[in-house]
């Protein structure tokens, strides 16, 4: 278990950017003869390059090199069978994995399928929950619904990681909701330690993340359009699928958007409310990195996500093309 | 005309600053957090007044970091203190030097006499023992009707769903080498494939509740299993709040860890950096640190001190024979390591 060292030339090559950067600000404001608008973005762009785009530069350095620094795909080997350095390391001390009962190892790919399979379930949950929700917190008639968005925020207030330990001491074996059924003289019930809860835990941090861009173009939503549907004679119901529905359809992109990534990499809600008995793919990053110490690895797996997320962003940007929905988080 | 000589005050005063900390005596000492008791640091300031001695504390997380650290600022740490298998890959690295037991007349007089002479530091040539604890199992004594002796409990149908189990690598796959006979530091890849099936096999026979860390201790005070593997500092912890629960080191024997002083070869101030160890092995110092903590105490002097309350504490005083069977965690090197880690992938993804 070696510690992790940034690579030796990370840091002239951070002096080198931060003179480039103020460079180009010199010849920026020589360049327009005085301070312009456009100047004050320069943070701004530095904040993002620093923080966001080398890093993510640095993630792929890692995924395709080894621990020495040498190019190489065996990060992504090891993605497919999660046994292969293992194997090969056998294979050194002069073992055959085969006879041991290795062949490919499928973990980390099991774990990405399984991964994507509740982000969908999550998804899906959410928005058939998140829709007539927002439909009716954004019902001009229907009075406590400011009040209802006000109930939605509060709670996202308190940390998540706070609001995900508060569920385990409802759902435990002796918690709240199990004592309860208890003393009126039902069962106990095996609420945590499953993927059920892992789901429900899912379910409650990100609901708020669908509500929001839905109920926020339905809020702003011209009502003439309605209306006039109406007039016309069309049903509420016909009103609804032909007017309201297409017209909402930014919002629900973007809630989707909303959910999916977040749910997507998942971690520690699996650890506290599932028991730690099935990883999701975030922790097995969390696992590569922090446990096995192998930030090659890690790296490609960080990776991987982020392509499939890169993808699904992509497909989704062909239904709302302005990106209309996120206004309001 | 006034900025600037605003600017020389505070100039002045910052050089005064300086000087008086160059003036004073001080010992970097780099421990876990919360890992000594604060009167312990105020009692050693005011013994060594005269050198105008004061502690300088920085606190780590991991063992990991603090190597790093001691890697890449010498001259920083007078006094570190790492878990035993750091020890002895801070031996291996050069990274720490031997002690001047004539220096230290307490450590050498009140260690436990078992804690003496470690695999992991021959003779105690570079450290010596300054907390230590044990991996066992927590258990309740109310949903438990079976005397808990072994390992073999952990695997045992008739308490599936109830048992909690250790999410790191060494402690779960340790406990099942144990159990199979092997020891803890094995690299003989069939032995490790061995411990990891059986914990796949009790994790499929649904014996296992949940891997978890920290929350095991407060989970086994509400009584959420009957079983658990814990270190015997949570089990302490655990027993303060229930009487219900015992610890118990199974017969097979198990793993025994140990937190030392060292010195980086590096120290700056080796002498006061032995001054502070040998004070803080006086029994009654070591007490009030065991008190702050609730360690196993490594101190005979503080011990005896301490009488009945401590002695009587089988989590905390576990009996000799017990600790014998215990072994040390090796440093494990890096290709086995990544045997461990596709083995316990296999484990934690298990159905």
């Amino acid at each position: 278990m070696t510690s992790f060292q940034a690579p030796a030339w990370s840091v002239p090559v951070l002096i080198a950017a931060f003179v480039i950067f103020i460079g180009l600000v010199i010849f920026y404001v020589i360049k327009s003869r005085g301070i312009r608008r456009p100047l004050f973005a320069m943070p701004y762009t530095a904040w993002v390059a620093l923080f966001t785009v080398i890093p993510c530069l640095l993630i792929a350095y890692y995924a395709f090199t080894d621990a020495a620094g040498r190019f190489t795909l065996d990060n992504f080997k090891s993605f497919w069978d999660s046994d292969y350095e293992m194997n090969r390391e056998l294979i050194e001390m002069g073992m055959d994995p085969a006879e041991l009962g290795f062949g490919r190892g499928t973990v980390n790919v099991d774990t990405l399928v399984y991964s994507l399979w509740m982000a969908l379930l999550c998804t899906v949950i959410c928005l058939a929950l998140g829709y007539p929700a927002a439909y009716i917190m954004a019902d001009r008639e229907f009075r406590l619904g400011a009040t209802i968005v006000v109930l939605f925020i509060i709670p996202m207030w308190m940390n998540f990681l706070l609001r995900t330990i508060a569920w385990m001491s409802l759902l435990e074996d002796n918690g709240l909701i199990n004592n309860f059924l208890a003393s009126i003289g039902l069962p106990r019930l095996r609420l945590m330690y499953n993927s059920g809860a892992v789901l429900m835990g899912m379910i409650y941090n990100y609901l708020p993340f669908m509500v929001f861009p839905i109920y926020n173009v339905l809020n702003k939503m011209d009502l003439k359009y309605s209306e006039a549907a109406m007039d016309l004679g069309a049903s509420p119901i016909k009103t609804f699928l032909k007017v309201t529905l297409p017209l909402s359809l930014p919002g629900v992109v973007s809630g989707i958007t909303m959910v999916f990534m977040p749910s997507v990499t998942t971690f520690f809600i699996p650890r506290v409310l599932g028991g730690g008995n099935t990883e999701m793919f975030g922790d097995l990053i969390e696992r590569t990195f922090l446990t096995a110490n192998n930030w090659n690895v890690g790296s490609a797996l960080s990776l991987i996500m982020m392509v499939l997320i890169l993808l699904s962003l992509g497909l989704l940007r062909k239904v709302d093309p302005e990106g209309e929905g996120e206004g309001m988080l | 005309m006034t900025k600037k000589l605003v600017c020389l005050a505070l100039a002045c005063l910052m050089a005064l600053v300086s000087v008086s900390a160059l003036a004073a005596n001080y010992v970097n000492v780099f421990n876990w957090e919360d890992y000594i008791s604060e009167e312990a640091i105020q009692l050693f300031e005011e013994e060594y007044k005269d050198l105008d001695l004061h502690v300088n504390y920085m606190n780590f997380t991991t063992n990991e970091d603090m190597m790093v650290q001691v890697r890449t600022s010498p001259g920083a740490f007078d006094v570190v203190v790492p878990s035993e298998y750091c020890v002895e890959r801070m031996i291996k690295e050069g990274l720490i030097q031997e002690l001047n037991y004539d220096l230290l007349p307490n450590a050498k007089k009140y260690t436990l006499p078992e804690l003496l002479d470690p695999s992991y530091d021959p003779a105690n040539a570079h450290s010596i023992p300054y907390m230590w604890g044990t991996l066992g199992i927590l258990y309740n004594t109310e949903l438990v009707d079976d005397e808990i002796d072994s390992w073999k409990w952990m695997f045992d149908e008739k308490y599936a769903g109830s048992v909690f189990m250790l999410d790191s690598i060494r402690d779960s796959m340790g406990m099942a080498l144990k159990y199979l006979g092997y020891s803890m530091n094995t690299k003989d890849p069939k032995e490790l494939t061995a411990a990891a099936n059986l914990l796949i096999d009790q994790k499929a026979r649904g014996i296992v509740k949940a891997y978890q860390v920290d929350e095991t201790k407060d989970k086994m005070v509400n009584g959420e299993a009957a079983l658990a593997l814990v270190w015997s500092g949570d089990a302490e912890y655990a027993q303060e709040l229930n009487d219900k629960l015992a610890y118990v080191i199974p017969q097979e024997g198990s793993n025994i860890w140990v937190d030392c002083f060292v010195i980086p070869s590096t120290a700056r101030n080796v002498e006061y950096a032995h001054l502070f160890i040998d004070f803080m092995s006086r029994p009654e110092i070591a007490v009030l640190n065991v008190q702050e903590i609730g360690y196993s105490c490594p101190n005979q002097g503080a011990i005896e001190l301490m009488g009945e309350e401590y002695t009587s504490n089988t989590t905390m005083n576990p009996p000799e024979e017990k600790v014998a069977l215990c072994e040390y965690f090796n440093d494990i090197d890096e290709g086995s390591m990544k045997i461990y880690n596709a083995l316990w992938g296999k484990v934690k993804n298990a159905k």
